[in-house]
Formats: structure tokens, sequence, C-alpha cells
């Protein structure tokens, strides 16, 4: 009767040892989990940024390439430019907050985009205005756990599990591959609530500019669509540049 | 006067292939006025019944903020309302949403729409979530613009009311064929219980369709458009129809009258030994310019006459019949069926009739009138004046 009363106990004991040593665990491991994107953030976000980028857009007869030159400050303000297709020369974004207005030069006017309009394809890319909108920190909206471990490219990465920590973000899980080095996602998996997998990117050409990592080219792939997806390549960045006000203002769309 | 028309019968009769070429423009007008105007009236009638029928009911209560010609307001265009307080109303709630059928993405809007109702003729009867996993309904030329089948499951991506992405496949239970575009092309129905639970927007509507017993009274936060304004649109394309079409059937109608003109002057001028000895015999003037004015006004008669004979069987025929239009016209977003039956009302038959009477009598009578300032002495001798 003892005996069995002293093995009850120790069983306890030893399920209360494994719970908290389970919970110490994951508990960790989310903590690393924040760290790592902590890092990524550190990377991959700046207080103010000047681009020079390139678009690849290929549709189902024809490839287009379209390059410019973007200010950006925060996730509140940004400011593109088109440098070419001669087609798409002068056309100039302005974002404030959550509104965007749009100048074409042909028709010398200046449109404001909101709504749903925003979630519409820029330029029959993989990319919508709001992805192009969007950039905060994944921290700051996303809890991460680490899934696990796997190597891309010869790259040891961390498999980190984002899900949304507050309402108003677009993805509400995210999947992405952290370079356990360099802190950079190499690989990028976005999902629908419901679980459904809606977009992939890739990124690649990670090379150091200003002291961190940074890709210089990413794809963006709209899983549902046929097709390559959207390529994204950085030109000339840099990071936390001092930007002129008026860069920000709806005159300067006319400039 | 009794004279007069037998005169004039006779000397109709008389002229031979000249008063049938008349008759006959004039007979081909009469129809023709009575073809386009009946079909366009029959087309009106039908699209208003199918918009009644198929998206309007007795008037709209909608969300104050919602504007239907505004695919702005979509996003915010909602409100929340006690199903209790909105007796006689079948609410309605849309969202943008996009699709992927065959790899290619379609934004549509996403309609929410009770599966009970019966107030709208949409088959949503099939929107029961019993019937299969997410059902949803599209009209034929959704299905066409998408290329989608009865059965078939297409991923449908959506944002609930914080902006976060969700997506499911949806099965397409039926496809309905419907004459109202506007509730059809780039429109996918879906349960409205389904929606609201999808999107988070609970008890919420964009707007209301009215019932038949529906009483509006104020409501804050709403606005009710009477179903008369809501056919307003229709009224005024087929009165634009009507302006347009009226100059070609004008057209021809005036190369009918300058033929009677012709005709009259040729009359007047060629019969003045007539007219002189109608004169010596003892009729006034006026009688006379009366005479050649039914003359001429019989064109009219007699057009009318042979018009009868052969648009009562052919008009009868298509009223019955209808006309069909091709597809083509109906992607159009224009309210329009497949097969227009035109309606000839007793008011288009008198008001054609009225027109082409007073018409010829006007152009028969402006000759004729020249007989008054004649010598009759003149006349008889048949010296030109």
């Amino acid at each position: 009767m003892n005996t069995a009363r002293n093995f009850t106990g120790k069983m306890k004991k030893i399920i209360l040892l494994f719970s908290f040593l389970f919970l110490g665990i994951m508990s960790g491991q989310a903590q690393d989990a924040q760290i790592i994107l902590d890092k990524v953030d550190k990377n991959m976000v700046s207080k103010t940024e000047i681009t020079e980028s390139e678009m690849i857009i290929r549709g189902k007869r024809n490839v287009q390439t379209i390059g410019s030159k973007s200010y950006t400050e925060g996730n509140k303000k940004s400011f593109t430019e088109y440098l070419y297709p001669e087609r798409e020369r002068g056309t100039k974004m302005l974002k404030l907050e959550d509104r965007l207005w749009i100048y074409s030069p042909s028709t010398d006017r200046t449109i404001q985009l909101s709504g749903h309009m925003l979630r519409q394809s820029v330029m029959g890319s993989d990319l919508s205005y709001e992805d192009m909108m969007e950039d905060r920190k994944l921290k700051e909206i996303y809890d991460a756990i680490i899934l696990g471990e796997e190597t891309i490219d010869e790259r040891k990465t961390w498999i980190l599990e984002l899900t949304a920590s507050v309402e108003n973000v677009s993805y509400h899980k995210r999947k992405i591959w952290v370079d356990q080095e360099r802190f950079i996602p190499l690989k990028e998996e976005l999902f629908a609530k419901s679980g459904q997998l809606l977009k992939k990117t890739t990124l690649s050409d990670i090379s150091q500019i200003d002291g961190r990592w940074y890709p210089k080219k990413i794809n963006f792939k709209d899983v549902l669509k046929s097709g390559n997806g959207t390529d994204f390549i950085i030109k000339k960045i840099q990071f936390n540049p001092a930007i002129p006000a008026y860069i920000f203002t709806k005159a300067s769309l006319k400039k | 006067m009794k004279l007069a028309f037998i005169l004039a019968y006779k000397n109709l009769i008389g002229a031979g292939l000249r008063t049938w070429l008349n008759v006959g423009i004039l007979a081909f007008t009469f129809i023709l006025i009575l073809f386009y105007n009946g079909l366009l009236d029959g087309w009106n009638q039908q699209a208003k019944l199918a918009s009644i029928e198929w998206e309007y009911g007795y008037g709209e209560l909608r969300a104050a903020n919602y504007d239907p010609y505004d695919p702005f307001s979509i996003q915010d265009g909602h409100q929340s309302y006690k199903p209790e307080d909105f007796n006689m109303l079948t609410p309605i709630l849309i969202r943008q949403a996009s699709i992927y059928p065959h790899g290619r993405m379609l934004s549509i809007s996403l309609k929410g729409i009770p599966h009970d109702q019966e107030q709208l003729k949409l088959p949503t009867t099939f929107l029961n979530p019993s019937q299969g996993e997410i059902p949803v309904i599209i009209g034929k030329r959704m299905a066409a613009a998408a290329k989608l089948k009865e059965g078939e499951e297409v991923l449908l991506r959506w944002r609930d009311k914080h902006g976060t992405f969700d997506a499911l496949p949806v099965t397409i239970v039926k496809i309905f064929d419907s004459d109202v575009g506007s509730i059809d092309s780039g429109q996918m129905w879906i349960g409205l219980a389904q929606l609201q639970e999808m999107t988070g927007f609970k008890a919420e509507a964009t707007y209301f369709v009215a019932n038949k017993n529906y009483n509006h009274q104020e409501r804050k936060g709403w606005s009710f458009i009477p179903q008369e304004t809501l056919l307003e649109d229709i009224n005024k394309l087929i009165a634009s129809k009507k302006i347009s079409g009226s100059i070609m059937y004008l057209l021809l109608l005036a190369i009918a009258l300058l033929a009677i003109f012709d005709t009259q002057v040729l009359s007047v001028f060629r019969r003045q030994k007539e007219i002189g000895t109608y004169i010596a015999m003892g009729m006034t003037r006026l009688q006379v310019v009366g005479l050649f004015t039914v003359e001429g006004n019989m064109y009219s008669l007699l057009a009318m006459l042979l018009g009868a004979i052969v648009g009562i069987p052919m008009l009868s025929f298509l009223a019955v019949k209808g006309i069909s239009f091709p597809e083509v016209t109906q992607g159009m977003g224009v309210t329009m069926a497949e097969r227009i039956f035109p309606v000839f009302s007793l008011q288009l038959i008198a008001g054609t009739m009225l027109l082409l009477i007073i018409s010829a009598t006007i152009v028969s009578f402006l000759p004729a009138k020249k007989i008054a300032n004649m010598n009759p002495v003149e006349a008889l001798k048949g010296k030109l004046q």
C-alpha cells in the first residue's frame, strides 16, 4: 500500500518536473524566436531609406522591367518615382499613413487610391499597393516560435512560425526561414487565417550594406496565380539618410 | 364631304402606281414606327419587371455611407442592424474579394444574402450550408467570364473586418440565368450568415431590399430609395433610345410626306380645268381645297389600311414569339432579355395613326390652299396660273 503511494508520489514529481522543463524549453524557444525576430527587424527595417530598384514583372505574354527610386520614412511615409520604361517614367506614388496618391505625367493628374483599390496589384505584379506599403516591424505585430532548422543553399536557417499578435495585419500567419549567421530571412511563406498558403517570398543575393545584411533580390510569388512571380532587385540602398520633409508632400508629385 | 371622299378615292385609284408608291412608303413607315416603339416598350416592361424581381424589389434601404455607384464606399458602407427591427426587408452585405479560377485572379463583389429569402428571384435556397462546404451561386455572365461550371470548386480570398486575409475553397452550386446584368457580372452570392461569420461583420448589412408590404419610416443611419427612383435609369435609357430611334423613322416619314406633297403640287397644277369646273358647278373654293386635302389625306388612310393588312399578322407574330438578341448585348450591364416581346399598346397605335393623319393632312393642305387664290375662269380655260 505504502509502496504504491510512494510510486504515485514519485510519478507526480516526475510529471511536474517534465512539465516545468517543457514549459521552460517552450518559453525559452519563444524568447529565442522573439530575439531572432528582433535581429531580423534590425537588418530589414530602418528609420529612413532611399532605394533604387528594379521590378521584373512576368506576365503571360511578356516580361516587363520597371525601375524606380523610393524614399521611405518609417512605415507611414513613402515616395516613389518610376524611372523606366518610357511609358512609366515620371509616374510618382506618395503614401502618407493609409492614403496613397498616384501622379501620372501623361494626364498630369493625381488620383488617390483607398480601400480595396490598395489591394489591386501594382502594375500587374504579384505585389499589391498594400504589400508595398506594409513596413511594420515583425516583432511588433507577430509572436514567433521556432519550428525547426533547415539548410537552404548551404546556409543553416531557423524556421520561425509567426502568428499575428495584433488584429490589423494582412497575413495571420507567416513562416520564415532565417539565416542563422546573418539574421536575414531567406524564404517566407504567407498564410491566410484558414491556413491556406497565399504568397511565397524568396530573398537572395544577400550582401552587407552599411554594416547590415540585406537581400538585394526578392522574388514575390502569389501562389494562387499561375506564373513565375515578380522579382524586386535592389540596385542601390541607403539606410537612415536625411530625407527633406518636402519629399513627402503632394506638391512633390508634380515636380 | 361624302362626295369629297368618293371623288378623292376615285382620283387616287385612278392615279395607279403613283398612289401605291406613296401609300407603300407611308405604310412601311407606319409599321416601322409601331415596331420600333413596340420593341422599346416591350424591352422597358421586361427590364422593369426583371429588375424588380431580381434586384430592386420594392425599394432599397441603404447604409448611409454606401453608394452603389462608388466602389470606394463598399469598404465602410455597412451598418449593424437588429433583425427584429427590420421586418419586410431582405439584408444584403457586400464585401470585396478575389477568386482564383484556373490560375487567374478575378476581383469580385461578394454578396451575402439570407438563403431562405423569398423577395428576390435569386435561387438562394442553394446557399443552404448543408448542400456543400461553402456553397455559392453565380450568374451566367460571371460563369462565362471566370470559365466556371456548376459543381466546380474555386478558391475565394477575402479579408475579415480587421483586414486580415482569409481564403477557402467555395463550391459553385448553381449558375442562375437572369436578364439583370447588375446582379451577375463580377459578383458571387453567398449565404449571409456565412459571410457575416467569415468577415466578422455579425448582424451587419450594406443594404436591404424592401418587401411589397414594407412601409418606410425614417431610420437613423439608413436612407430609403423608392422603387420608382431605382427604375428611373431604365426609363431614361429607353427614353434616349426612343429619341435616337425616332430620328430614323422621322426621316423615313419625311420622305413619304415629301412624296405626298409633290403629288399634291402636281395635281393642283395639272387639274386646273377640273378645279374650274368644280367652282363653275357651284362648289366654293374652300370646298375644292377640302376636296384636294381629303385626297391627300386619303394616302394616310390607305397606308394605314395596307399597314394593317401587312402589319397585324407580322407584329402579332413578333409579339407572341418575341425577338431574340445576341448574347453579346447582355454582357454590357444593361438589363435586356435574351428574347424581347414587343408590346403594342392602344396608346401607341392611336398615337402613330394620329401622327400619320395629321402630317399627311398638313402636307396635302399646303399645296391645295393655292386653289383659294385661283381665278375660276382662267382655271376653266386651263391657263397656267
